[in-house]
């Protein structure tokens, strides 16, 4: 099926929550207004994301009064939300919450914390252990945040977990300012790997990146949609607050995996053993 | 549960004096300088010096303005006799007045202030020079946290041997180092005015806001638990928004990333780096 959905380039006021919530709110009322099917947000919209020692205090339990609120929210539109979860155990994970008809659906932990060069997320976070596909009323989903799609295997895991439409979150801060153009290097990067999980995987790479400055470190936002043959077809600004609208249509991906079946062709068989045998013995 | 009371006095002592030491020694000096007003701060400080690198390696430096009351350059001069440290006098009072005199009254009390604890970072600094030393640093964790100071000025220092240790506990270490009893008992000002003291700046006493700084930064306790054990939300709110206001006093300005490698984002070494 065909569904519209809005990308949002946020700008969060760090540490804020209430603040932030309700400009989600905000900004969801408005969607639902405007007839959108689902609204995407970036990597800790709600919070965020040099949180240190904030962290405990702006996290959310998945039974929470914000967490009732978006639940209400679902009913009239999808939402894709990233925050600071509690656990029961009190582990404290970046995750993204996908609620859908009045419900939680689905709650992805990022499995991959940077923790290196300006990064210190493993200080702060539990990293998640699962790296899952769900299914919604527009098709199955998978969710990587940031530092997740670094990793192809986790993309590979989802695609092998047969995803039509890739989500990735992130709060990604630009370094190394190109010598041409207004882009970080980072962004380079990471314009060429969306594309390129969306040409490997036939599949849609919705990349909702956040906005602003926290510390002296800017959020570059150029948030995009990547079409399942590699074209982009939304692309945001660079840096500045904003939101963009596209209409996913799932046509676009059939027809494209009727043409290149990359798919129905891997071996993941033979790739399980491998990788066994490289894991087991042979490294 | 732990109180703030609670202090292993002899072992906090062993451990700032030996910090002293160490990070003193490691940078090439030998020697500190530091500002003695003739309050509890620098007075235990200058205690915990003379206990770390002896009394010929520590050069106490008066720095009194025109307004500052007698018994600050007293008590001063008492510190540095009971601890036989020589001492160094320089009135900042010319210094301060050529830029005062050319606003007339325009200039705040807070203002003036400000420009006194910087005046005294200039001087202190330039001795630090003359007497081939480093700044001794004397901000207790009290006035860290609330930012109770002076940016650049009376924070300003090479090392901070108390800045871990809230007023009240400074005070219990002045007893055991025996600091002269007048130091520890008369009222904690930076006689930056007549009649200042911190606690009527504050608005709070050192022993309400210390109890509640421990269970807050220490504990970490939350709002709702910290009115549990009987705290008025009034006084969390004005001692929490002081201490989140004042973050900035405590970092170094940021600077804007552009490249791979930015100091402190992402080009990281200790201070002691090659130390």
């Amino acid at each position: 099926m065909d569904f519209k959905i809005r990308v949002i380039q946020n700008f969060p006021q760090l540490g804020d929550i209430d603040r932030n919530f309700a400009v989600h709110c905000e900004d969801i009322k408005k969607a639902i207004k405007d007839q959108i099917d689902l609204i995407v947000f970036p990597e800790l919209s709600l919070t965020g994301y040099l949180l240190k020692d904030m962290v405990p205090v702006v996290a959310v339990h998945k039974v929470h009064p914000i967490i009732e609120e978006l639940q209400e929210l679902s009913k009239k539109i999808s939402i894709l939300i990233g925050l600071v979860e509690e656990s029961d155990s009190v582990i404290f994970y970046n995750s993204a919450f996908y609620f859908e008809d009045g419900l939680l659906k689905f709650t992805h932990r990022k499995v991959y914390l940077p923790t290196y060069g300006m990064f210190e997320e493993e200080r702060y976070f539990g990293s998640g252990d699962k790296i899952r596909a769900f299914d919604t009323k527009f098709g199955r989903f998978g969710v990587a945040i940031c530092e997740d799609a670094w990793h192809p295997s986790l993309i590979y895991a989802l695609s092998q977990d047969r995803i039509k439409y890739l989500f990735i979150l992130s709060s990604s801060p630009g370094r190394g300012f190109s010598e041409t153009g207004e882009r970080f290097k980072t962004s380079e990067i990471w314009e060429t790997l969306i594309r390129t999980y969306a040409m490997l995987f036939s599949n849609y790479v919705v990349f909702a990146n956040r906005s602003g400055v926290e510390d002296g470190v800017s959020f570059w936002g150029g948030s995009e949609i990547i079409d399942p043959s590699g074209e982009s077809v939304l692309k945001l600004p660079y840096f500045e607050e904003s939101f963009g609208d596209y209409v996913l249509e799932e046509d676009n991906i059939r027809r494209v995996r009727m043409y290149s079946p990359l798919l129905r062709d891997e071996k993941l068989g033979l790739t399980l053993k491998e990788l066994k045998r490289i894991y087991d013995n042979d490294r | 549960m732990t109180t703030i009371d609670k202090i292993n006095i002899k072992g906090v002592i062993k451990l700032i004096t030996n910090f002293i030491r160490s990070e003193v020694r490691k940078t090439g000096f030998n020697k500190i300088v530091i500002g003695l007003s003739g309050g509890l701060d620098s007075s235990v400080v200058a205690y915990l010096s003379v206990l770390g690198l002896g009394k010929e390696n520590v050069t106490g430096i008066l720095l009194p303005y025109k307004t500052s009351v007698s018994e600050s350059k007293e008590h001063a001069l008492l510190v540095a006799k009971n601890l036989g440290i020589k001492t160094v006098e320089i009135s900042i009072t010319e210094m301060v007045d050529a830029y005062l005199c050319k606003f007339k009254n325009e200039i705040s009390k807070g203002r003036s202030g400000n420009i006194m604890a910087r005046q005294r970072m200039i001087v202190l600094y330039d001795q630090a020079v003359e007497h081939d030393s480093l700044v001794m640093g004397t901000s207790n964790k009290t006035e860290i946290l609330l930012g109770y100071t002076t940016l650049w000025g009376d924070m300003a220092c090479a090392l901070s041997p108390i800045g871990d240790l809230y007023k009240t506990q400074v005070r219990i270490l002045a007893r055991e180092l025996t600091v002269p009893e007048v130091i520890i008992k008369k009222h904690p000002s930076a006689d930056l005015w007549i009649g200042q003291t911190d606690e009527k700046d504050l608005g709070f006493t050192y022993e309400d806001v210390d109890k509640l700084l421990f269970y807050m930064v220490d504990e970490r306790y939350t709002m709702p638990q910290l009115e549990k054990i009987g705290y008025k939300t009034e006084f969390i709110t004005k001692v929490f928004n002081l201490i989140q206001k004042n973050q900035f006093k405590r970092k170094l300005p940021i600077i804007a990333k552009i490249s791979n490698r930015t100091v402190d984002h992402d080009f990281r070494y200790p201070r002691d780096w090659g130390l």
